[in-house]
């Protein structure tokens, strides 16, 4: 049995998107990401051009999956951050629960102010999705009565 | 696990395409990548080794259509096969919605089969899942070559439930969208179930 959907309400969108605005303004980022740590993009805000956001997202949670093993191995618990810095662009993921929240930023900005204004939304985003998370459960049991409505032929008709 | 989205109506779901090393896993992806129209595909990401080996996953996100006014996508992984590789097949399993084995249909890779359908079993349980229980499809890949195994052999040893199973050759597509639909039909109707 696969796991309980996620499920996130408009409302509850909405105040993503504005905590995400806010550490783009506050971290004088050039956008901010938020994912979950299977690979699913949750929101993002700021200039992000024509990135694929799908692909971003999932390559952003391999990437923490794949140090977070690493961490395991060397005797650490988990890596809380990850950073990579370019040349010009440089990407800075902070672990929050099962989410990512993810800056990119350049030369406008530096790291130490990336790393402390994201550690202040921590706290905002972690409550969220603490938030969403309990929410899902009931509104999986509500949602059923929309989704019970799709028929065999709304599904065959995505692959006609 | 399936992201539903009411702010944007979406459904978000993630299938993971697994088997033994050259199997064809990635070959499904890339024909799927191929066949598909730009505007309902994002880019096939491989992290890939020098000889193109499956080094950590393909990923690509298909988007298939509505479903009651819900964009429904479909994001598409393959594991790494290599046995060395378990770290990785483990990490990319969390989260999956639905799962295709594909097998290497040549007498000599029975065992790599097996081999691979057992540590399918074991990495879905250590993430908390059940083959018993997800959406599941097989699919009997390279059946265009002269050394296959009988299809009857191949699904005594490889059958686990009364999953779907496909004759497949993915080089030239055959196969390829009849498992990709049925593993999502799957999923889909898991979610109705609720």
């Amino acid at each position: 049995m696969a796991d309980t959907p996620f499920i996130i309400q408009e409302h509850q969108f909405q105040r993503i998107k504005g905590i995400l605005a806010r550490v783009c303004v506050e971290c004088a980022a050039r956008a901010v990401f938020l994912v979950d740590r299977d690979g699913q993009p949750i929101a993002f805000h700021g200039d992000i051009g024509d990135m694929d956001t799908t692909s971003f997202a999932s390559l952003a949670a391999g990437n923490v999956a794949a140090t977070s093993s690493m961490a395991k191995l060397i005797g650490e618990d988990v890596f809380p951050a990850v950073v990579h810095e370019g040349e010009h662009e440089s990407i800075y993921i902070s672990v929050i629960g099962r989410s990512l929240l993810v800056v990119v930023f350049d030369e406008r900005s530096t790291l130490g102010l990336v790393k402390i204004r994201t550690k202040r939304a921590s706290h905002d985003v972690a409550n969220l999705l603490d938030e969403m998370s309990r929410e899902s459960v009931v509104q999986a049991a509500a949602s059923n009565t929309f989704f019970s409505e799709i028929t065999d032929e709304d599904i065959d008709s995505l692959f006609s | 696990m399936t992201f539903i989205n009411y702010a944007s109506r979406e459904i978000n779901c993630k299938i993971v395409y697994y088997g033994p090393g050259l199997c064809g896993k990635t070959t499904n992806l890339q024909y799927i990548y191929d066949s598909t129209a730009p505007q309902a595909k994002g880019k096939l990401i491989s992290l890939a080794t020098e000889t193109d080996r499956t080094l950590f996953f393909d990923f690509m996100p298909l988007e298939l259509g509505t479903v009651r006014g819900f964009k429904t996508r479909f994001h598409l992984y393959t594991v790494p096969g290599q046995v060395y590789y378990d770290a990785s097949r483990k990490l990319i399993l969390k989260g999956v919605d639905g799962v295709v084995f594909v097998a290497d249909s040549q007498d000599e890779r029975m065992d790599a089969n097996i081999e691979s359908l057992y540590n399918l079993e074991e990495n879905l349980q250590s993430q908390g899942y059940d083959l018993a229980t997800i959406p599941y499809v097989l699919q009997l890949n390279k059946r265009d070559l002269p050394n296959v195994t009988p299809m009857d052999e191949l699904t005594q040893e490889l059958l686990r439930k009364d999953e779907p199973v496909f004759e497949a050759v993915a080089t030239t597509g055959t196969g390829v969208f009849d498992t990709l639909k049925a593993v999502a039909k799957q999923v889909l109707t898991e979610l109705r179930k609720g």
